[in-house]
């Protein structure tokens, strides 16, 4: 009572007036919000005879940075010197240090050592015969873990083998052989600089957020014109698509250690080289080798893009099936890099739990019981070695043995599009009549000053200037770079795919957070999805669908549906049993309990998982601009075709905003959320 | 007593957590209390604490969490920067010494238990006990030679190809004392070495503890907030609150002297019978011998609860006896029963 007579005067009056002003007055930031869309709204639909700039950025404002920055780079290649050598020669530097290792583990996994060049090389040394390769996988999979894991990874080498992707595998994975353990190592440097110092942990971490929220497409060009069209430039950019995530846990992981550990290692005396390599990595090893699994897994989602810039093997099969339209080649190379993905997932995660040895009470005495899996190892390539020159078909698998599913797959597309197609064609059709190009209408005709604006408000009504000022430098940002139109086509097929990926995966979430053996299931199915390489999940689509809009919302729903599910199930599920408990003995329904209790406190949990899928929807969404998108992730490529560094990394940064401010705005809105739960 | 050499000083050693914190102990003239510290917006984690740890004694400090305790002990090894104060270790000012000084200082002089045990958790009780000789480069064969003894001395002998998880919380914890003790450290400093361990285990440690001592000699600084270990490992106690120190004495002086309420607090409920010694019950011995004699002989240093037995037994004073034999004192058993009754 006492402070409603501490009130304004007019403010009881507009309450006795009306509830709904009274409301309003109440919460500023919801009046502001129904002012800015009623005014946007007006300005929208009688605007545009009056400030036509404000809805089609005018080109003589267009600031032509794309240009500046491909010169930058042509003068970089042609004229920069740093004194003792110029940066051509910087770059070839790097490239021989790849290339090196690289030739070496080529030549042991698929060329064999050749002396002499080209055509007239002769094979010294054979490669390993396939008999040794999958002979090696199972004895490292009984060595990590046990015969379940030997068995599934010498299934997956054995189907590389039978189904005759043997060769383009052994290139794919001489080039994973390096990209990961260079990518892991510089990554793992770079982590520790910025757990050393908090000035160089500041600095990279922005870059960082820009390299994992910038389409691969983007900084594909300037790699290409670095170190040209070969496997070198596929490596470097797997290991800048693959690192930042390594860098990001190496840093995480060093700070978890202990205290305690710390303090001990500076008591008995470690200098800091002593402190970082036997103290602080050896303690952080679990936490590091679940980011050398990520390396691993980013390494093997970069195989077929890394392909279009000289990278061969699997890859390389699965883009040229693809450019052919020959699905059935695609789908077989694209399986056998979906086989490999799976296990070296498996045998890495092998590893990331792999405690150490349990204690030996006897040392072995014989080399043979010392190293039994080595000395196996080295038995097994050297008689099959040997034998190899004798008879080919232990050197290299008979080719009339293999099995090959390609004509199949080709008669299955044949058969669905003979007996679906009116069906399919009908549904595509009625969704993108009904749905689709209304949205994309809509959006194209908005004015960008209102959406800048509105972004901004955004921005404010969640985290003050600070975040509303970031919303409106990098949405303006896009419109001064003349990419708008670009952008709006990138946000309605994201927003598009984003929306149906929440309304499927969110209540599959729901419902397999309620049973412990759904759930099982299900996050089995989402492991196996997100273990798939992002191109694999156009082809099916393609096969479906053909070229188009639809088709790569088909294909970004289904690359983005495991986020949803998962934060959802994961958000219900770590739910303080105390308060469903509560809710229990309150007297809830399973239904009240649901929605009154687990999905309120799940809320934040959820809003991170929406935040994932779009992070994982604008990644997929560039890479569909290979089926015919007209978006952003378009103008990459047309970037990358023509080798226009400048055009392709602006647009790339655009892609990149977008994120940045989707990521931005969402976050804010969680963390406060959780505030108010008092969940932090 | 004889004299003692002082092994480690501590003179007003001063932490301060938060921006400015120099300057703001530069000011003023250092009587600050925990409030101006609080509303300087710093936390006060070691205020003023001054502390003179004699050669071969079992120093502890004892306070409850968040008293400063762990602070202080990490000063003292400047794992911690002090923000101000002077820590003279044999005489040479710790906080003057360069980071090289320090290394070799720690690598050689000094050994710490953690209260998490911070065994690491990739190397086998062999490797964890060598660790500090490896550090400083010492040869395999000799530092694992050396290791062998220290595991055998804690009682760890068939252990030594186990890995950290591979053991019970005692046993780890023994690696952690193996490990501390295996450069022989001059000064040996235990942060709360038995608090994550269950009642039974931590007695059983701390007798080990009491045992390792009677052989090693160390000089050893013990931090507990534990109150009743602290009285039964101390030859000496501190007891810190809020940061600051509110009395150091022998675990008899803080039961029988509190200096502050908050220190009754904690003697309160202790027996005192287990920390007083009979000297401080006895009388002076009268000239005669008493009429049929002594009923026997105790010593001056022993505690009333052990003697009670003995001496409740008979109706005739005792004799109590100092050191060098000679009689000190007398000691009846209504003394002897009102001590008890006390509590």
């Amino acid at each position: 009572m006492a402070d409603t007579s501490l009130r304004p005067r007019f403010e009881r009056d507009t309450a006795s007036a009306s509830p709904v002003f009274a409301w309003l007055f109440r919460r500023p930031t919801a009046l502001a919000w129904i002012i800015a869309l009623f005014a946007a709204g007006v300005f929208w639909w009688f605007g545009k005879p009056l400030a036509g700039w404000a809805f089609k950025y005018p080109t003589a404002w267009k600031w032509g940075i794309g240009k500046e920055i491909t010169g930058a780079m042509e003068w970089l290649m042609n004229e920069a010197t740093f004194g003792l050598f110029t940066f051509r020669q910087l770059t070839r530097a790097i490239s021989a240090v790849i290339e090196f290792p690289y030739d070496i583990v080529l030549s042991i996994l698929s060329t064999g050592f050749l002396s002499g060049q080209g055509s007239q090389a002769v094979q010294i040394v054979p490669p390993l015969s396939w008999i040794a390769v999958v002979a090696i996988v199972i004895a490292v999979g009984l060595h990590v873990k046990d015969w379940k894991l030997s068995a599934l990874l010498g299934g997956c080498f054995l189907y590389l083998v039978v189904f005759g992707q043997w060769d383009s595998a052994m290139v794919t994975l001489s080039s994973i052989a390096i990209a990961v353990p260079l990518g892991v190592v510089v990554a793992l440097l770079i982590g520790i600089l910025g757990y050393r110092s908090l000035w160089f942990e500041r600095a990279i971490t922005p870059v960082l957020d820009l390299m994992q929220t910038v389409p691969v497409f983007a900084y594909l060009v300037p790699v290409l014109v670095m170190f040209g069209f070969n496997p070198v430039s596929a490596m470097v950019a797997t290991m800048i698509y693959a690192m930042p995530p390594m860098v990001r846990i190496t840093m995480l992981a060093l700070r978890q250690v202990p205290g305690d550990i710390t303090d001990l290692g500076t008591m008995v005396g470690c200098t800091r080289l002593q402190m970082t390599w036997k103290v602080l990595v050896p303690s952080a090893m679990p936490t590091l080798m679940v980011g050398v699994n990520q390396v691993i897994m980013l390494s093997l989602n970069m195989v077929i893009i890394a392909s279009m810039i000289g990278a061969g093997g699997l890859g390389f099969d699965v883009l040229a099936s693809l450019r052919r339209l020959d699905i059935g080649g695609g789908i077989e190379a694209g399986v056998a890099i979906v086989v490999l993905a799976i296990a070296l997932d498996r045998l890495s995660q092998a590893m990331a739990r792999k405690a150490p040895a349990s204690h030996t009470e006897t040392q072995p005495d014989n080399i043979v019981r010392k190293y039994p899996y080595t000395v196996f190892c080295c038995a097994v390539v050297a008689v099959t070695g040997v034998a190899g020159v004798f008879w080919a078909g232990i050197q290299d698998y008979p080719e009339a043995w293999t099995v090959t599913t390609g004509p199949m797959w080709g008669e299955l597309v044949k058969y669905i599009n003979i007996n679906f197609y009116d069906q399919l064609e009908s549904f595509k059709t009625a969704l993108l009549l009904n749905v689709l190009i209304p949205f994309k209408r809509f959006l194209l005709s908005l004015p960008w000053i209102a959406v800048v604006l509105l972004l901004g408000l955004a921005g404010y009504s969640l985290g003050r200037w600070r975040l509303a000022l970031l919303c409106m430098v990098l949405s303006f940002a896009i419109v001064t770079v003349g990419l708008w139109a670009k952008a709006m086509v990138t946000i309605y097929l994201c927003g598009i795919s984003v929306v149906a990926a929440c309304l499927i995966g969110m209540p599959i979430g729901i419902l397999a957070a309620q049973n412990e053996r759904l759930w099982r299931v299900v996050q089995t199915f989402i492991d196996t999805l997100q273990t798939l390489p992002s191109f694999v999940y156009l082809l099916p689509v393609v096969m479906l669908f053909r070229v188009g809009d639809f088709s790569a919302m088909i294909a970004v729903i289904a690359y983005a549906l495991a986020p949803a599910i998962r934060y959802t199930a994961h958000g219900i599920r770590q739910v303080d049993p105390q308060l469903v408990e509560a809710g229990i003995v309150s007297g809830c329904t399973p239904f009240q309990l649901l929605t009154k209790v687990k999905l309120k406190l799940a809320f934040p949990e959820i809003m991170l998982g929406l935040n994932q899928t779009i992070m994982l929807s604008l990644s997929m969404l560039v890479i569909t601009a290979l089926v015919g998108t007209r978006d952003l992730g378009q103008e990459t490529l047309i970037a990358l075709t023509r080798a226009r560094t400048g055009d392709g990394i602006v647009a790339g940064l655009c892609v990149a905003f977008i994120a940045i401010i989707a990521d931005r705005l969402i976050r804010a809105g969680a963390d406060r959320m959780r505030a108010r739960l008092g969940l932090q | 007593m004889a004299e003692r050499a002082e092994k480690l000083v501590c003179n007003a050693v001063w932490k301060l957590f938060g921006p400015g914190a120099e300057s703001f102990l530069g000011k003023a003239d250092r009587s600050h209390s925990i409030d101006d510290i609080k509303q300087a917006g710093l936390i006060g984690a070691v205020r003023d604490a001054s502390i003179t740890v004699l050669e071969g004694e079992i120093f502890v400090i004892m306070g409850l969490s968040g008293s400063g305790k762990s602070t202080l002990v990490r000063c003292m090894s400047r794992l911690i920067e002090p923000t101000a104060g002077e820590i003279l270790f044999d005489g040479q000012d710790l906080l003057q010494a360069t980071a090289r000084e320090m290394v070799e200082i720690r690598r050689h002089k000094m050994g710490m238990v953690f209260q998490h045990f911070a065994l690491l958790p990739h190397l086998t009780v062999l490797g964890n006990v060598a660790f500090p000789l490896e550090v400083q480069g010492v040869d395999r064969s000799v530092r694992e030679a050396r290791a062998r003894e220290i595991i055998e001395l804690v009682g760890l002998e068939g252990r030594e190809t186990y890995y950290p998880r591979e053991l019970s919380g005692g046993q780890q914890q023994r690696v952690g004392i193996a490990r501390s003790l295996a450069v022989e450290p001059e000064l040996w400093f235990l942060d709360e070495p038995f608090s994550a361990l269950d009642p039974l285990i931590r007695r059983e440690m701390q007798d080990e503890f009491l045992r390792l001592q009677n052989v090693l000699h160390k000089t050893i600084v013990f931090i507990t907030h534990d109150f009743d270990e602290a009285i039964r490992l101390a030859d000496r106690v501190a007891i810190m609150k809020d940061g600051g120190i509110d009395q150091i004495g022998t675990p008899e002086d803080l039961v029988v002297r509190p200096a502050t309420d908050y220190v009754a607090e904690f003697t309160k409920d202790v027996s005192r019978a287990k920390v007083l010694s009979i000297a401080s019950v006895m009388a002076p011995a009268p000239d005669q011998a008493p009429k049929g004699g002594y009923g026997g002989e105790v010593p001056v240093g022993i505690k009333i609860g052990e003697a009670a037995r003995q001496i409740g037994a008979l109706d005739r004073p005792f004799a109590v006896i100092g050191g060098d034999g000679q009689l000190v004192g007398q000691v009846t058993r209504e003394a002897v029963v009102e001590a008890l009754i006390q509590g």
